[in-house]
């Protein structure tokens, strides 16, 4: 034996192999079985979210799994990506290996006949009828030409055989699938290779350049600015979320270039980017507007106060400066919500750390000191969260997904119908047989077949 | 009268209905089954007039939504797309013992439902898009056919269990091959409607989170459905199974569409809103 032989023996095993139907159902059980471990392990948390969760020695199994299996981030690992190569071979591959013989089948010049065929079916209505063959034949050509695509009569020594067909390009319909199904892969990979995923989080009145990209500590620099000019967030009565919205603006060159503003399932695209609505929070205020209430003297001074610059109290009672802001503050065990922190210098240069919530304005009163310090009120800042993301793949996954839509419908539920009808003469009066075939839905054809025979009989009195 | 009262009343139309074809195949009487058919028909309208109704009122309420939000309201229109299907399969098989494999399910999925909140909420910024009733109801097509399926399944195991034809519960039931064929024509429906309801859901989350596929708990669970269902589809058009390893194969499927529908709300998701009411 040559050597080429070999080799091509070889590719022909290679072949027959991902020619497979259970090659096919291997593949896609496996796909099923193993897509079930994502879905009970949280995929792509922090080692200390594992850790909190499963606890000490079950996260070390795990992590050792995930060292081998990449089970924290399955649907990228090795395998799961090696189990979606193989089903695009075995797909590609089948179908090529079918597509020859279907090929021939569905361009032909003229589709072959051959009543014999139609003769041994078991399902055939035969019936006969007073009126000669000739006279039949210019009734029922009318009729099946209108339901069926092409229609041919052939004489035959005492009568006529009529052929039709249609749909004879829905054996096509599922390659249409499998291309489909080619084309959302083909996307996927577009849009992991060319594409990216990330977030970033603008203040209200500002304009950032560069987004953080997920899943890495990578940033990535946009080729324009996007300024959020205000974020606004509304309730229902009932308290639960409205609507979170954002006013976008892009701004290229210096020059602002579009406005938008976008909410949850509205977004702005620009220049093939991307931006959702996906979060929000609250910023520190720049400036709040402080009250001091003097114990002694019972009197209440309002002033301005901006963030780490000492103010004076009224009354030379010391300084005062505010040094932080939370938006969930923390006191003795519980959230209080929104509160800033300061300093309060007194004159005898004894500092104090004082807590002011939101919530409860007179909390500084606890404190019975000489002059009594609230937040009077302060202009609530936000920040937009914004997924940004751009993906060239997505109109090829679209497309696959148009034709997975229409593969499957012509698949499942159109087939290539053949029919013959053969009238034979005997003496005054004609005997006709009507017998049909389609390569799917073999029962739905017996039942075309039964009506279609009932309405020829019914043509004549 | 309130959409919920006719709900609630429709829930015991369906069991009635339940009840009347399981005694119509049992005692193999055909009063009882003309009267199920009935009974199912008068069930659907009530259900139909709930459905319009709530939609009506959550305009009442100004905060207009189709009625698809919710658990209970997604299980209000399961019940309903079970019932739809399952009356056109009854008129073209004209066989009324199916009826007793399947509206119990419808029985089921309403009375379920009722354990639920049935307050009408308004919908959260991520719910508030057009797709949702696209993907909405391809879905529960897909999931209505597919408990048909299973349903149909059933009976053919049961049938096969009794080898000697002996049993007369058994007569009634439509030819072995014939109940085969309806189950995999249910399959391929709910084939075709679970890919549309994935692929909507896929354009849906691309337009409101940025991706159109991000391997979420429900989306993989529905795709493990579509696995499974691929499966029966090669197995039985390219190997040529049929009867009990279809209908197994079928009512492992459907499991599948249960955990989809109901067990993924235990695992953490975007769809938690599909939750047990608030």
């Amino acid at each position: 034996m040559t050597k080429k032989t070999n080799s091509s023996d070889t590719i022909n095993r290679v072949w027959k192999f991902f020619t497979s139907v259970k090659l096919t159902v291997v593949l896609l059980l496996s796909l099923a079985v193993t897509s079930i471990i994502g879905t009970v392990i949280p995929q792509s948390g922090t080692a200390s979210e594992y850790f909190h969760k499963y606890g000490e020695l079950r996260y070390k199994i795990l992590s050792f799994l995930d060292s081998i299996f990449d089970i924290f981030d399955m649907y990228h690992s090795w395998w799961f990506q090696l189990l979606l190569l193989l089903l695009t071979i075995n797909i590609i591959i089948c179908s090529i290996d079918r597509m020859k013989t279907i090929w021939k089948i569905i361009f032909v010049k003229i589709p072959p006949f051959n009543v014999s065929t139609f003769r041994r079916l078991e399902y055939k209505k035969e019936f006969s009828e007073s009126s000669m063959p000739d006279e039949l034949e210019q009734i029922y050509k009318p009729v099946i030409s209108k339901s069926y695509g092409y229609s041919r009569i052939e004489q035959t020594n005492n009568g006529f055989c009529l052929f039709a067909e249609k749909w004879r390009w829905t054996r096509f319909g599922v390659y249409i699938v499998h291309l489909s199904i080619i084309l959302m892969l083909l996307g996927g990979l577009i849009g992991s290779i060319f594409g990216f995923e990330g977030f970033v989080n603008i203040p209200e009145g500002e304009s950032v350049k560069k987004i953080n990209l997920r899943n890495t500590a990578e940033m990535h620099l946009l080729d324009f600015e996007i300024k959020c000019e205000d974020f606004s967030l509304s309730f229902y009565d009932s308290g639960a979320p409205k609507e979170y919205r954002s006013s976008l603006v892009i701004i290229e060159n210096g020059k602002p270039v579009l406005k938008k503003d976008i909410i949850v399932n509205d977004p702005l695209r620009y220049k093939g980017i991307n931006m959702f609505q996906s979060s929000y929070g609250t910023l520190p205020p720049k400036e709040v507007t402080l009250s001091f209430t003097i114990r002694e003297t019972g009197m209440e001074y309002k002033k301005k106060a901006a963030i780490n610059k000492p103010v004076d109290i009224p009354e030379g009672l010391g300084t005062f400066i505010i040094k932080d802001y939370s938006n969930s503050a923390g006191f003795k065990g519980h959230n209080i919500g929104e509160a800033f922190m300061g300093t309060l210098t007194q004159q005898t240069g004894k500092q104090v750390n004082i807590l002011l919530p939101m919530r409860f304005p007179s909390f500084d009163k606890m404190r019975k000191g000489d002059v009594v310090i609230a937040v009077a009120s302060h202009n609530h800042r936000y920040y937009t969260g914004l997924q940004v993301t751009k993906d060239p793949g997505v109109w090829v996954v679209y497309s696959g997904f148009i034709l997975m839509i229409i593969g499957c419908f012509v698949t499942f539920f159109m087939s290539h119908q053949r029919l013959c009808i053969e009238v034979t003469g005997k003496g005054n009066h004609s005997m006709v047989m009507v017998a049909g075939t389609s390569n799917k839905n073999k029962m739905g054809m017996q039942r075309k077949i039964e009506i279609l025979s009932e309405k020829l009989n019914r043509l004549l009195p | 009268m309130n959409s919920s009262i006719i709900l609630s009343v429709t829930t015991f139309v369906y069991g009635l209905a339940a009840f009347l074809y399981i005694v119509s195949w049992v005692f193999k009487k055909e009063a009882p089954g003309k009267l199920a058919l009935w009974t199912a028909v008068l069930g659907l309208a009530g259900n139909t007039a709930g459905i319009i109704l709530r939609w009506i009122e959550s305009y009442q309420l100004g905060i207009g939504h189709a009625p698809l939000s919710n658990l209970y309201e997604s299980l209000v229109f399961f019940a309903w797309t079970i019932l739809i299907i399952y009356l056109f399969v009854e008129q073209k098989y004209k066989n009324r013992t199916i009826g007793a494999f399947v509206t119990p399910l419808a029985f089921f999925a309403m009375a379920y439902a009722s354990l639920h909140n049935n307050s009408i909420q308004p919908l959260i910024p991520a719910l508030k898009s057009n797709w949702l009733i696209a993907h909405v109801i391809t879905c529960f097509i897909g999931y209505a056919a597919f408990a048909i399926a299973f349903g149909t399944s059933w009976m053919y195991l049961i049938k096969k269990r009794d080898t000697k034809g002996k049993s007369l519960l058994l007569k009634r039931f439509p030819e072995e091959n014939i109940i085969d064929e309806l189950t995999y024509q249910m399959i391929m429906l709910g084939f075709l409607f679970l890919s549309i309801g994935i692929i909507t859901g896929a354009v849906w989350a691309n337009s409101a989170w940025g991706r159109y596929w991000g391997w979420d708990p429900k989306e993989t669970w529905s795709l493990i459905t579509w696995f499974i269902y691929a499966t029966v589809l090669h197995a039985k058009m390219m190997r040529g199974w049929h009867g009990k390893k279809i209908a197994y194969l079928s009512m492992a499927g459907f499991a599948a569409v249960l955990f989809t529908y109901f067990g993924v709300n235990w695992l953490p998701g975007l769809h938690s809103y599909g939750a047990m009411g608030q």
